[in-house]
């Protein structure tokens, strides 16, 4: 046996954007083990909801995090409405999912950009980057925030999207299915990229599913999880297709990703193609007093928000469950084995968001 | 909107390991363990996952009981335990990665053992 | 299996405008409901603190005496909160993000508004 050594990766690492830590035990070139670490950036949101009433948590749930923020907090607020027994009008439903599909392509262009960036594809980058730009242009036209949305409310959302910017923005949806279709081929066909990512930190369908792996994470191994598909919000009256790839590695992981980017296109049309008029929000009154856990499919994987009130204005408890903080443990499995270059990538194809894990 | 069923079951610390293990059997996955302290005592909640049906157990303790740690069973529950340990201070016996208090590493011990925080509106920081 | 798949859309970027914006020479992109900044009218401020109590960074000082109603720029995160709920509407959204500032302060904001004379009390003229 050679000599074991640790190099430390991260928590400032080019392909990070975010700080996360791992020791990497080394044989020669080969990881053997790994040690993670986390806990740089803790922001102690979940104890912040004993200071915030619970109408004024929505905007502290919504800033978990950056990317998928709108999921954040429509998934607080639906758990809030399930603890009250509050009907959310139709129209706020479908909005709902209007704006989490977009946060899902957001998520998701902008994990592909950072994925290419890690295998040193500059131009790839940048023309995934060039995509994503179309989508938060929407996210500001119809909510006003480009990153923070901020239009989850308690029983319901506090913007409407008139139906003629509704129209308008199925057309722009082509363009930007062009656009999509033209940068995922270079991911999907491209053979430099299938030669970097193929058979790279493989895990297989029992670890994934054992490991507790949610997500693209899962999905890349073939495991079919998807909570949308538990039918919150409108998803019960959309057709939502689950995309699986069986090898799992990088390249399987990618690949669902790139795909769930026409899923989610697709989700748009089919929501706007039912959106019912009328209300976007109805009165709330009263403090809720029980406890649920809400699940919800955010771009990275399965979300838990458990909320317990006491019927107080102040809950007791908000524990947020991301899935970055589930994906450690397979992460971790991937990278036993693999090379030490291969590990920037490794990292990033679970699509690491540490802001969402340090709530 | 349709509301998930979500059942609850309250059981004893000492059938925890046994009660994961027939989830383990039954091919659950570990969904989440979070924990809550209400008034002195601290409720764990175990959650799993087959089939998109969700099923949660729950142990009440109180602040010096050693909880046993599902480790065995559920390999990725290490980063859950660590993280009850570190915000709540409750000591998980026998978990396979210990990180000893320094997954989170917070200037306050134990934060969320602290008593809630009462807040009169208006106050300015 | 394909190589160069990139090269095409590499070759129309070249030839195309730079999709980028040159700021600050030209203009930020901005939409009609962005959200950049909470404006006051004092004229219109009835001191109501509804506000100061829906803030969830708590960011408003509002001190009655001295008829001032303050926000801290840097605790506010422009969740268009205090907009929704003002009764008077003296809160306005500014599409304009705040300017970059090397020090932290807060921002002052005189109220001005006078209550209107009842009808049969003419003489209690009160703020």
């Amino acid at each position: 046996m050679s000599k074991q050594i640790i190099v430390p990766f991260g928590p400032q690492h080019p392909v990070l954007p975010e700080p996360i830590h791992l020791d990497l035990v080394l044989e020669d070139e080969t990881v053997v083990d790994v040690i993670p670490s986390i806990g740089y950036i803790h922001r102690g949101f979940e104890k912040l909801v004993e200071k915030r009433e619970f109408t004024e948590y929505v905007y502290v749930a919504e800033r978990t995090c950056g990317i998928c923020s709108f999921v954040h907090g429509a998934t607080y607020c639906e758990g809030i409405e399930q603890i009250m027994k509050i009907d959310v009008p139709e129209r706020a439903q479908y909005l709902r999912v209007i704006w989490s599909e977009f946060s899902r392509l957001h998520s998701h262009l902008l994990w592909l950009g950072c994925f290419a960036d890690s295998f040193g594809f500059e131009n790839l980058f940048m023309g995934a980057w060039k995509t994503r730009e179309r989508v938060l242009d929407f996210m500001e036209e119809t909510t006003g925030g480009r990153v923070i949305q901020g239009t989850s409310k308690i029983g319901g959302v506090r913007r409407d999207i008139s139906s003629e910017r509704l129209d308008k923005m199925v057309k722009d949806l082509d363009i930007l299915d062009q656009e999509m279709k033209e940068l995922t081929t270079v991911f999907l066909h491209d053979d430099s990229v299938r030669h970097r990512l193929r058979n790279v930190g493989v895990i297989s369908r029992e670890d994934a599913y054992h490991l507790g792996a949610v997500g693209p994470t899962a999905r890349g191994s073939g495991v079919a999880i998807d909570m949308r598909k538990l039918g919150y919000g409108a998803y019960d009256r959309l057709n939502v297709p689950v995309i699986t790839d069986s090898c799992g590695d990088c390249l399987s992981r990618c690949t669902v990703r790139a795909k769930e980017l026409f899923t989610s296109t697709d989700l748009i049309r089919q929501a706007v193609s039912k959106i019912p008029d009328g209300p976007v929000e109805v009165k709330v009154t009263g403090a809720p007093d029980g406890e649920y856990f809400t699940r919800a499919e955010q771009p990275r994987g399965e979300l838990v928000h458990y909320l317990k009130g006491n019927g107080s204005k102040f809950l007791v408890r908000s524990r947020i469950r991301t899935p970055t903080l589930t994906n450690i443990p397979p992460l971790i499995k991937m990278l036993q084995g693999c090379e030490l270059a291969d590990v920037p990538v490794i990292v990033l194809s679970i699509d690491p968001c540490i802001s969402c894990t340090e709530r | 909107m349709t509301a998930q069923a979500q059942a609850t079951t309250i059981i004893d610390v000492g059938k925890l390991v046994g009660s994961v293990e027939h989830y383990r059997n039954e091919g659950y996955r570990l969904v989440q363990i979070g924990c809550t302290k209400v008034g002195d005592t601290y409720e764990i909640n175990y959650s799993f996952d087959k089939d998109y049906h969700f099923e949660n157990i729950r142990i009440v303790v109180s602040a010096d009981t050693e909880v046993p740690s599902i480790s065995g069973m559920y390999w990725n529950s290490f980063i859950y335990e660590n993280e009850m340990h570190d915000l709540f201070g409750i000591q998980v016996r026998g978990m396979n990665i210990d990180f000893k208090g320094t997954l989170f590493r917070t200037s306050v011990k134990y934060p969320f053992s602290q008593p809630p925080v009462t807040v009169t509106k208006g106050d300015k920081p | 299996m394909a190589f160069f798949e990139m090269v095409r859309t590499a070759l129309r970027t070249v030839l195309q405008q730079p999709v980028t914006i040159l700021y600050p020479a030209q203009a930020a992109k901005k939409t009609p409901i962005s959200r950049g900044h909470v404006v006051h009218d004092g004229s219109k401020c009835i001191s109501c603190s509804i506000c100061v109590k829906k803030c969830p960074s708590q960011a408003i000082i509002l001190n009655k005496e001295a008829k001032t109603w303050q926000i801290d720029r840097f605790r506010c995160v422009v969740c268009n909160s205090c907009v929704d709920t003002c009764p008077t509407k003296c809160l306005s959204m500014d599409t304009q993000y705040t300017a970059p500032a090397a020090a932290k302060g807060i921002e002052t904001f005189t109220i001005t508004y006078v209550k209107p004379p009842k009808p049969e009390k003419k003489d209690e003229q009160k703020p």
